[in-house]
């Protein structure tokens, strides 16, 4: 039972708090996605059948290695928040939802930073 | 807080499944699919960092037809959340909100994106992918 009112209560939480900004941050990352993703689909088809001189040629261009770079970290920027929003609507318990939040935040972190690690190995190794 | 016994509001089984509800659930699902699937772009990227033995592994799966396959859904998947994410940002902006234009553009991103993924494929195909 607590004494203090409904709005004392709601004030500082939810949207009021940082939900604009989640939702821009979600629309602007969606825009730099547009074309990065169409460019992405392309190359993915191109690659599919690539041998290893082939693949390691196309990522080895600094065009190429800044554009998979701005991809990945947008793309799993973009993905940790759609998947924050994911878990917030469907996981009720608030210890299972802030351990799926925990979990889905540190995978999104390791991918991304094993996915650009990556792109700059295969760019500055030669 | 205590909710008790309150009556609840009907909830997504008793409605008829239509193109604007499907499409919605889809968006989100083939978002979570994408995301899903971002994996297999950074597993593709560490073959490549780690060297030519463990690449050709990787992509003899990939490029195999049911590697193929998989990543056409995968694109496909992409395509699509892209599509509909461009047909929110429409609405964000305010327009195209009455139910004509909704069930149109809800028509049109079915078509383009299934037409935009064939033709990246096709476009990659015919300037030399292998």
């Amino acid at each position: 039972m607590s004494l203090r009112s409904p709005l004392a209560r709601v004030r500082g939480l939810g949207s009021a708090r940082e939900g604009s900004s989640h939702w821009w941050a979600q629309r602007l990352t969606s825009l730099a996605l547009v074309p990065l993703v169409l460019w992405f689909v392309f190359s993915v088809a191109m690659m599919a059948g690539a041998d290893y001189v082939e693949f390691i040629d196309w990522v080895h261009s600094p065009v190429v290695a800044g554009l998979l770079v701005l991809l990945i970290s947008v793309g799993l920027l973009h993905s940790n928040q759609g998947m924050q929003v994911v878990i917030e609507d469907y996981i009720h318990g608030e210890f299972c939802k802030v351990v799926a939040l925990f979990l889905s935040q540190s995978v999104h972190i390791v991918l991304g930073l094993t996915g650009v690690l990556s792109v700059l190995m295969i760019l500055f190794r030669g | 807080m205590t909710r008790g016994n309150r009556p609840l509001s009907p909830h997504l089984q008793v409605y008829r499944p239509q193109l604007t509800s499907s499409l919605s659930i889809l968006f989100r699902i083939m978002g979570v699919a994408t995301s899903v699937g971002s994996l297999v772009l950074i597993w593709w990227l560490v073959a490549a960092a780690s060297g030519a033995e463990y690449f050709e592994i990787v992509q003899s799966f990939l490029g195999s037809w049911f590697g193929r396959l998989m990543l056409f859904g995968w694109t496909l998947a992409l395509v699509y959340h892209l599509c509909n994410g461009v047909r929110h940002l429409y609405w964000d902006a305010g327009k195209g909100m009455d139910l004509p234009s909704v069930h149109a553009s809800g028509k049109a991103v079915v078509v383009v994106s299934i037409l935009l993924t064939l033709g990246l494929w096709v476009l990659a195909y015919s300037v030399g992918g292998a």
